[in-house]
Parts: C-alpha cells; sequence; structure tokens
C-alpha cells in the first residue's frame, strides 16, 4: 500500500510552486497556508521523482500479499466468432500469443464459447494454438454477455491462465471488462504493443492520458492479466498444415448461464464503408477549415480509386460519417497508401493507422506529429497542392485518353 | 423511473507532451470540460424520462472541480447530482475506478437503469461501464445506438456488433452505454442555471461508502501499474519535399505516378 507524504519542514513558498508546477494535474492545493495533495491527484510520482529532494516521498505502508505467478500458466487468446466465423483478429492475436508464449515458455490457449463446432476449434489449432477450449454444451452462437462471462470465468478457474488476450471488436469490448471486474485484475484497452518480462509480467503499450505520450502498462500482482487489442495492430501468421494442439471439452452447469438479456432479432448492417479492406485512403484532417472544401479531398480519393476518410475532429463536427474515422475510437486500417491532408497527427490517429506500408503526410506545419510517422512528408499548402494534383491527375488523363 | 448517468470531467485539451529535458507532462491548460460523449447518455435519460416520469441523477467520480460538470448536467435537466471525491481515490485504474463508482451507486439507492457514455476523450477505454455492470451483478449492453422502447420490467435496444445489429430486450435494472449521435443533445438552459444555482450537489468521500477498506480504492486498489510514460517511437527513413506549392505539386504527381497509384 502506497501513499503520498508531504514533508512539511521542508516546504516553503519556492518548493511549493516548484510542486505546483510540476503536477500536471493540478492536485497540489494551499488551504490556510497549509499545502496538501487533492483527490485531482493521479499518484503518477512526478512530484517525488522531479520535485525538490525529500519534499515529497511516496511511502509504503504495508504491501499487499504477493501472488505466485508460476501457477497461472498459458497465453490464452479469446477466440471471438461472432455471428458464426472467426474474426481476424483471433488469429494476429494468436501470432502474438506464440511470439509471447516462447519467450517464458509457455503453451498457447485459444478459448472458444458458443459456436464450438469442431471445424472452428480445428481452424484454431492450424493458426498455433496448442489446445482450444470449447465450451459448447449449452450456449447458442449468439454472443450474449452474461453466459459468455460466466464460462470464461470459469474457464479462468479451472484452467488459470497467465494472460488473456481480447480483440477490440464491440463484443470482445464488453467481454473482457466484465471478466476483469470478476477477478479483480488489470485491463488495458486497445494495446498497439504487447512484450513479456521473464517474470510472466505482460508489458502492456498504449496511447495515455489523451494526448501523445505511450504507456508502459504493467499488472504485477494480479492475475490473470487481461488486455484487448483492436483488429489490424499485429499482423496474422500463416496458417499451418498441421495442427499439433488437441481440443478440450469444458463442462459449465447450466444454472450458470441465465441470461437477462434476450436476443429478440439480428439484422446485418448496411454495409458500404470499409475502411479496413481499402488498398488506398485519402484521410482529411482539421486542415479542412470548411465542410464544402472536403469535396476537394473526395474528389482526390475519387481520381485515385480510393476509399475516403476523416479525423475525430471532423466526425465530432458532424462533417464525416463516423463509419469513416480512422483512429483508436474509430478503425484501424493498414492500406497499401495512405495520404493525409491537413491531419497533424494524434497518438490516436497514427494508433489506427501506422500500420500503412505507405504513408504520404501533407500539412504546412513542419512540426506536426504526423511527420514523425509518414514516409513522405510534404510541407506545404493543401489549398494549393490538391487542386494541383487533381487538375495534373485529370490532364494527365485526358492527354491519354 | 429512478435513472443514474455516470459522467465525468475530462481535460479540454488532448494536446499532452511530455518536455523531453525533465521527461515531465506538459499540458497546455488546466481547463476541464464535460465529456462530449456524456452528453448522448444524458439526452437518453432526459427523452426516457420525459416518456416514462422519474428522475435522472448524475454521478461523476473526480476531484473537487468536477462539482462543475455535475452542475452542466443539472443545468441540462439533471434532478440530482452526487460527486465521489477523495484522496484515497486517486490513482485509480479501471478496475478502481468502476468499484468506487458502484460503491457510490449502491449507496445512492436503488435504480432502474443507469446509463454512460460510450468512452472517454481522455482514458479512451470504454471499459468503466461495463466494469460497473459487473460490480453491481447487473446485466448490461454497450454500444445502444438506440433505445426502442422501456417498460417497468424491460428495456429494448438496438445494440450495434459491428457486422450485425442486435434487438436486445434487457431486464431492468441493468446498465447500457450509449453511442454517439444517438439522439442530439440539448444545450444546458440559461433558466434552468438560475433555478438550480442553489441546487447542492451531494459529496461522498470514503467514509460515506459501505466498503471502507483503504486497499479497495485508488492507486492500492489498482491492479494495473503504468511503468513508463515515453514519447512515441518515431519512423526514421522519410523523405522531405519542400518548395512552392506548383514544385510540391509535381513531386506528389510524380511520386504517386511511380508508385502506380495513379
Amino acid at each position: 500500500m502506497k501513499e503520498l507524504v508531504i514533508h512539511h519542514e521542508l516546504i516553503d513558498e519556492a518548493v511549493t510552486a516548484k510542486l505546483q508546477a510540476i503536477c500536471p494535474f493540478g492536485a497540489f492545493t494551499v488551504e490556510n497556508g497549509h499545502l496538501s495533495v487533492n483527490a485531482a491527484c493521479k499518484m503518477c510520482g512526478l512530484c517525488v521523482k522531479k520535485g525538490p529532494a525529500g519534499a515529497v516521498t511516496l511511502v509504503e505502508k504495508s504491501s499487499a500479499p504477493s501472488i505466485d505467478k508460476s501457477l497461472w500458466r498459458g497465453i490464452t487468446v479469446f477466440a471471438d466468432t461472432t455471428e458464426g466465423r472467426i474474426h481476424p483478429v483471433t488469429f494476429e492475436l494468436l501470432g502474438k500469443a506464440r511470439e509471447l508464449a516462447a519467450v517464458i515458455g509457455h503453451p498457447v490457449y485459444a478459448l472458444l464459447i458458443g459456436s464450438g463446432n469442431k471445424a472452428t476449434a480445428q481452424e484454431l489449432l492450424h493458426y498455433g494454438a496448442d489446445e482450444v477450449f470449447v465450451y459448447d454444451n449449452t450456449i447458442q452462437g449468439t454472443f450474449l454477455i452474461e453466459p459468455f462471462t460466466a464460462a470464461a470465468a470459469d474457464f479462468i478457474n479451472k484452467v488459470k491462465p497467465c494472460a488473456l488476450l481480447v480483440g477490440g471488436t464491440n463484443a470482445g469490448r464488453s467481454l473482457a471488462p466484465r471478466i476483469a471486474a470478476r477477478f479483480k485484475t488489470g485491463l488495458t484497452a486497445d494495446c498497439t504493443s504487447l512484450e513479456i518480462k521473464p517474470n510472466t509480467d505482460l508489458v502492456q503499450i498504449r496511447p495515455a492520458f489523451g494526448g501523445n505520450i505511450m504507456a508502459k502498462i504493467i499488472t504485477a500482482n494480479n492475475r490473470p492479466q487481461l488486455c484487448t487489442v483492436r483488429y489490424k495492430i499485429f499482423s496474422a501468421p500463416t496458417k499451418q498444415a498441421e495442427a499439433s494442439g488437441k481440443i478440450t471439452r469444458m463442462e459449465i452447469d447450466s444454472d450458470k448461464l441465465q441470461s437477462r438479456v434476450k436476443v429478440l432479432q439480428t439484422t446485418p448492417k448496411e454495409q458500404g464503408i470499409d475502411l479496413t479492406a481499402a488498398d488506398v485512403i485519402v484521410v482529411a484532417g482539421r486542415g479542412i477549415k470548411n465542410k464544402k472544401d472536403l469535396t476537394l479531398v473526395k474528389e482526390l480519393a475519387g481520381l485515385m480509386h480510393a476509399q475516403f476518410a476523416g479525423t475525430r475532429p471532423l466526425i465530432e463536427a458532424g462533417w464525416v460519417d463516423p463509419r469513416q474515422q480512422i483512429g483508436l475510437s474509430g478503425r484501424t486500417v493498414s492500406p497499401k497508401l495512405i495520404i493525409t491532408v491537413g491531419i497533424s497527427g494524434s497518438v490516436q490517429f497514427v494508433a489506427g493507422m501506422k500500420g500503412s506500408a505507405t504513408i504520404i503526410a501533407i500539412n504546412n506545419d513542419k512540426n506536426a506529429g504526423i511527420f514523425n510517422v509518414a514516409h513522405f512528408a510534404v510541407i506545404g499548402d493543401l489549398y494549393e497542392i490538391v487542386p494541383g494534383l487533381i487538375q495534373k491527375i485529370r490532364s494527365g488523363r485526358e492527354s491519354a485518353a | 423511473m429512478k435513472i443514474l448517468v455516470c459522467i465525468k470531467q475530462v481535460p479540454s485539451t488532448t494536446t499532452v507532451e511530455i518536455d523531453e529535458v525533465t521527461g515531465v507532462l506538459k499540458r497546455d491548460s488546466a481547463e476541464s470540460k464535460m465529456n462530449p460523449y456524456d452528453l448522448f447518455a444524458l439526452e437518453t435519460a432526459f427523452r426516457i424520462r420525459e416518456e416514462k416520469g422519474g428522475t435522472v441523477t448524475v454521478l461523476t467520480m473526480g476531484p473537487p472541480q468536477a462539482k462543475i460538470a455535475l452542475q452542466e448536467a443539472v443545468n441540462m435537466g439533471a434532478d440530482e447530482a452526487c460527486l465521489l471525491t477523495d484522496r484515497k481515490f486517486a490513482g485509480a485504474d479501471v478496475v478502481a475506478t468502476s468499484y468506487t463508482l458502484a460503491q457510490g451507486i449502491k449507496k445512492l439507492g436503488a435504480f432502474d437503469l443507469l446509463i454512460c457514455g460510450k468512452q472517454t476523450t481522455d482514458g479512451d477505454t470504454a471499459q468503466v461501464g461495463a466494469e460497473v455492470a459487473e460490480f453491481l451483478n447487473w446485466p448490461h449492453a454497450a454500444n445502444v445506438s438506440h433505445v426502442e422502447s422501456v417498460t417497468d420490467e424491460y428495456i429494448n435496444v438496438s445494440v450495434n456488433m459491428e457486422l450485425v445489429i442486435q434487438q436486445q430486450q434487457i431486464t431492468l435494472p441493468c446498465l447500457i452505454t450509449v453511442e454517439k449521435d444517438i439522439y442530439t443533445p440539448r444545450l444546458p438552459s440559461y433558466k434552468r442555471k438560475l433555478q438550480t444555482i442553489n441546487q447542492p450537489v451531494q459529496v461522498m468521500t470514503l467514509k460515506d461508502l459501505t466498503d471502507q477498506d483503504e486497499n479497495h480504492y485508488g492507486l492500492n486498489g489498482s491492479p494495473t501499474q503504468v511503468e513508463k510514460i515515453f514519447p512515441p517511437i518515431h519512423t526514421t527513413e522519410k523523405q522531405v519535399m519542400t518548395g512552392t506549392s506548383a514544385e510540391l505539386t509535381d513531386q506528389l504527381f510524380e511520386l504517386l505516378t511511380a508508385m502506380k497509384m495513379i
């Protein structure tokens, strides 16, 4: 148990000012000449590390009993099979699980709940699972939060896996937090990178504080470790011709599978915009000043047979359909080519497109963050370059015709 | 119908940088606002109240300043507001935050329906809603795109499951997190602001909760630890193009032609 302690004998006005300047959350307040830390504190420890020596310290009061990590074995992937087919994020996670498991000498497991027909389980073995645990005795194929959580909890209690990797689909992002709360264990959402320590602590890297910062997050004293990863963040492994693992059927009492949610009807969503499958994407950002100026970017996309997309500010302004959003809260894409037009490059946006094979960025600010990931940095005015390019493409085609 | 909406105060700016020399977080401004996704949760609650009658309570966990966000919700139409604040709650991750909220909710009384926004703009995890539901042992639905009907026993909703839309009937009490654009949020009313100017915000601290074990809250109750923060890693091989707009257009045209993209 940790607590921040202010050593008042070392506090004067200068020290107070320094501490207030260091704290990014404004948690140091002075009341009646007495310096204290309020609830805005995020326990980031910067005041301890960067503040005047000894003024604030982090005191360990009594430590929680530590768990025996060697009892928790196996990197598990939740097999996302909503609507009968395995979501490809499952294969990507199996590939990553294989890498992580190799470091610590653990097996790779897959957890298949619901539509657990033999072919589906077999498919998971072909993508590198050593053992597939199947719960299908009474659960129907449809994703229902309570029975799925119950089955996952049963699996965790019986198998005691070291970590559970869950695809960042709508189903996965609903299921993972319920499991985490049930076991009061850590869950890290939308990881963009995963590593593992020899002591089996999963090192989860994700953007944090809503800004241009990455955080390394660990779950040091709880098991299992849970994280979600969006589709197309990792690469899928190639399918093995031979599957060597085994399939294990799991039994669970049917009274644990009650559901207070009833699915009355399932209707396919209207398709049309599928950014994740696009080879070429032209994406507009806040550098676009008016809604009508978007036609420029759309025209360029049309000429290149590319998909048009936007960043979060444009979606929030209502200028662009939410289905066309690229970024952590929108779609993650990895096309052959992406052209960003007037985009500064927030960490959330970059996380959603940094897997693109070629990134061309057009921005008039040479310090824009997007240029840190761009392969081609075009520093100039989009309002001159984009129309110029459109004209050149048009006239090129006309002379060829 | 007793409805509860969980909201959060978030920084107005999302541009946080690390000072490369000192490694200290730089925040451009200390200004805060209500998490924009929470406006849709509030609007959903107001519409259900208009149809079914009842009350809308807003709850947040945060520093004392978070009262401002609660006040804004009251100005929009919330009947009651409650702030969970304690230094012991500091440094809470998703589990500790959800547990604290669930403790507060149990103390506030029996609700029929709990509504949350899809996610926050600062944490971006979209996990707190589902974890609160688990701690309350209530069913939940995330990504609700439409509320069809509400009875005393059930709520019927459309749930966005990416490839399909599920029509779900959920037994009350339950928790839903709503998609952006489920309804157009109303603006805070100046008239209401004047009417509610003296309305107190209920404040709860650790001492007001049933479970008062400090180990379950804040940093101590958080299984996850931030081991390190660092600036994003950058691509090193890059070609920078500069010049007049005409030159840049030519270079870009040549590049795209060479890539067989046009």
